[in-house]
């Protein structure tokens, strides 16, 4: 498969383009933050990308939706990621559509895929418990009690997690923190009993929780797969995460990068504008270089999901690492080459800077997934 | 998504000749071309002198040959394979899956080819292409001077006017492989009178021409892959300039980006034994199998990330081409990116090797392989214009930016 996207991609990226850059800009993001808005992100918005198709990208046409794959949620991440537009769709539309569809049975998938289609139903994954992305090192227990589990522990960085109404939670029914074997997922009404949620104001001013499990009852139809055995299941899932949270820093990053170019080419000092310094030009061109190639991993990463979720892994983990190391880099230069500006909070590059930040740590940062390569690879 | 039936119809073509491919590959590579070549002397460059270093080598080439896939995409009546894109793409791929290595290294094939099929006349695509995809000529390429590096455009081997013949003086400097070359494709300025871009053009001639001498140059590898050429009255007929006499920085232009993606594509060699196992024989594992020094690790890791998104970019760059959607001057951000990556590459194979990459003539060392070929990648950077040049044409060509 060619890596350029196809007609009809292109046509999708126009019409998301079109929406989120009308309603959406930066402006949106400042506008939720400043006046501390309740949900952190606009219902109406999100029901105009129900109508519009995006929130059933992922689900199958059977389930109401539009049975697209994952190139082309990565074009709607990217526009995401050229706006900061606060939306359910990752959460919701990717990473909890992809559970419930690669996971779930059919009366899982028939309860609530169309509901998630239709943008009527949220849901959040509940996966990190520590400062750092380690999905092993789960170690919220489900105990069995009755027909069902009482789930009892803490999560931490879960998107959405104070707006959903269902939560994809991942839990240790067996084994110890670190082992492959012992994990399983649940799907949990956040209404139940006993889940505390707190939403965490973060950096970046996108929704995020920390949610608390105090002898939380499920019953036995509420287990997403295996029980014990979820530990692929979850591999797939946020793998497919994290091509498309790499796909939004694509869009950050080449956003942040147009932006300061038009700078260097409209700021003048010592006579001149900046732009026309070697010292600045040949760092624009490195960034230029950077994001290309990171866009074309990234893209590689999509189609082999597309193609296969399960032999993806290592094609992710380089186009996360990635999209991890220019993002960072495409934001250090931002805020650098516009110098004063770019320290304020009234320009706009500073919230680009922030929402890198936080992409960076979901579902792995470079790092991880550098190791993640090395292991891979066997050294 | 609905696909269309005239795709679903290419596409099943394409499985056919993916097939097909395989078992032709399968069939006629032998298992000797199966692996990269560990020496120079291991690749084969054609040429009225060539010599196969072995019969493998000769069988592979020659049955690659009479199918026209030493150069698969060129068309058939020039001695090419005449393959679509697509195909090409698929051959290549199937080769790389067996680690076949070309058949055939050349400029002709790499370089003043395409330059050919984009400015040449008839007659000289009919007399030069079939003998490069044949590899019966084999090219060296007339660019760089003493006083012209980086700044190529102000070179000064002249070419005087005389009836229906040039006379050219001068002298080149970096001519690859100019003592083995049969023909050289030269820049030489036509016209002393015209802004340094618009007086210039290229030129082809014989290499055995009366006037014509080369003198290798000893480069800090201890080889001695250049030469400097000499031209002393050459005479050449003016029917051997390609495109327009004074406007052969056009065709220096197009036929650099050939270059530079050439040798970006150093940058992306995927083949032979990962770093990380070289690395294990010298360094050693720890009892989880991990390479018992964590920062050399963090180090290979972080390049074959690198190296994996750069091979994306690559394939990527060629489906835009393909697609008439790449920006004329992309191979400048691929020639900058790879050849920083390859000299990576060498330094961690240097610090891998430790002491046992540092001998020079040893049997045991195969006569300082690896510290040689680490020396000759600083090269890299700087051959087909360096880093720095190529940083500046992505700024303006690429970025606009403003400014000389």
């Amino acid at each position: 498969m060619a890596l350029v996207l196809t007609e009809e991609q292109s046509m999708l990226r126009d019409s998301a383009r079109g929406l989120i850059s009308d309603k959406a800009p930066v402006s949106h993001l400042r506008h939720l933050r400043d006046s501390k808005d309740p949900t952190g992100f606009s219902k109406e918005l999100w029901h105009s990308f129900a109508e519009m198709g995006f929130a059933g990208l992922l689900v199958p046409e059977e389930f109401g939706g539009s049975g697209l794959g994952y190139v082309e949620a990565g074009v709607v991440m990217e526009e995401i990621g050229r706006t900061l537009m606060p939306s359910p769709f990752l959460a919701t539309g990717v990473v909890a559509a992809s559970a419930l569809n690669r996971g779930g049975n059919a009366a899982q998938k028939s309860e609530y895929l169309p509901k998630i289609a239709s943008g009527s139903l949220l849901a959040a994954l509940a996966i990190d418990e520590g400062a750092k992305h380690r999905p092993l090192q789960t170690s919220l227990r489900a105990v069995r009690a009755g027909n069902g589990f009482k789930l009892s522990g803490a999560k931490a960085l879960v998107v959405d997690g104070h707006v959903a109404d269902l939560l994809i939670v991942a839990a240790r029914t067996a084994g110890a923190a670190g082992e492959r074997e012992g994990l399983t997922l649940f799907l949990v009404d956040s209404k139940a009993k006993g889940i505390a949620v707190e939403r965490t104001v973060m950096v970046d001013a996108h929704n995020a929780a920390r949610v608390e499990f105090a002898n939380v009852e499920v019953n036995a139809d509420s287990v997403l797969g295996e029980v014990d055995q979820a530990a692929g299941l979850l591999d797939s899932v946020l793998d497919i995460g994290r091509g498309a949270v790499a796909s939004e820093m694509v869009g950050l990053s080449e956003e942040v990068f147009n932006r300061t170019v038009e700078y260097l080419k409209s700021r003048k000092q010592f006579g001149k504008l900046i732009g026309e310094f070697q010292a600045l030009q040949h760092r624009a061109a490195e960034l230029y270089i950077d994001i290309e190639i990171t866009r074309a991993a990234v893209m590689k990463a999509l189609q082999a999901l597309d193609a296969d979720v399960a032999k993806a892994a290592s094609a992710v983990a380089v186009a996360k690492a990635r999209a991890g190391t220019t993002s960072t880099r495409a934001v250090h230069e931002g805020v650098q080459m516009h110098g004063g500006m770019g320290m304020t909070d009234q320009f706009d590059i500073g919230f680009f800077m922030k929402r890198a930040r936080v992409c960076e740590e979901l579902f792995g940062d470079a790092n991880y997934h550098t190791e993640q390569l090395a292991r891979a690879r066997g050294y | 998504m609905a696909e269309s039936r005239t795709s679903d119809t290419e596409s099943a073509d394409l499985e056919q000749f993916r097939n097909k491919t395989r078992a032709w590959l399968e069939a006629n590579c032998p298992p000797e071309m199966r692996k990269p070549a560990t020496s120079d002397a291991d690749v084969f460059w054609g040429g009225r002198n060539a010599k196969f270093s072995s019969e493998p080598q000769r069988v592979w080439f020659e049955r690659m040959r009479d199918k026209g896939w030493t150069v698969p995409d060129w068309p058939k009546e020039y001695g090419g394979g005449g393959l679509s894109a697509a195909e090409h793409k698929v051959l290549r791929a199937e080769m790389a899956k067996m680690g076949a290595r070309p058949p055939l290294s050349s400029f002709g094939i790499w370089m003043l080819g395409p330059a050919l099929l984009k400015y040449g006349n008839d007659a000289q695509k009919k007399e030069h292409l079939p003998k490069i995809a044949a590899g019966e000529i084999r090219w060296c390429q007339g660019y760089s001077e003493p006083n012209a590096g980086s700044d190529l455009a102000s070179l000064q081997t002249r070419a005087e006017s005389d009836g229906d013949d040039f006379i050219i003086n001068g002298q080149k400097i970096w001519t690859s492989y100019a003592n083995y070359a049969d023909w050289i494709f030269c820049l030489v300025r036509t016209d002393p009178t015209a802004k340094k871009h618009d007086g210039i053009s290229f030129i082809l001639f014989d290499m055995t021409s009366k006037g014509v001498s080369t003198k290798p140059i000893l480069l800090i590898s201890g080889y001695s892959p250049f030469c400097e050429t000499f031209f002393d009255n050459v005479r050449v007929p003016k029917s051997h300039v390609v495109g327009q006499i004074n406007r052969g920085w056009d065709v220096a232009k197009y036929l650099l980006q050939h270059e530079r993606a050439m040798i970006s594509g150093m940058g992306e060699r995927g083949v032979g034994r990962p770093l990380g196992q070289i690395a294990a024989d010298t360094v050693g594992t720890d009892a989880l199998g991990r390479l018992d020094d964590a920062m050399l690790r963090g180090q290979i890791a972080r390049f074959d990330v690198d190296e994996a998104a750069l091979a994306a970019c690559a394939e990527r760059a060629v489906d835009l081409a393909k697609a008439g959607q790449a920006h004329p001057a992309f191979s400048s951000a691929m020639k900058y990116y790879g050849t920083e990556l390859n000299k990576r590459r060498y330094e961690i194979l240097m610090s891998a090797g430790g002491v046992d990459a540092l001998e020079w003539e040893s049997e045991r060392s195969k006569q300082g392989a690896r510290p040689r070929a680490w020396l000759r990648t600083k090269a890299n950077s700087i051959e087909g214009g360096t880093s720095e040049v190529m940083l500046g044409i992505v700024a303006k060509r690429i970025l606009d930016l403003p400014g000389a």
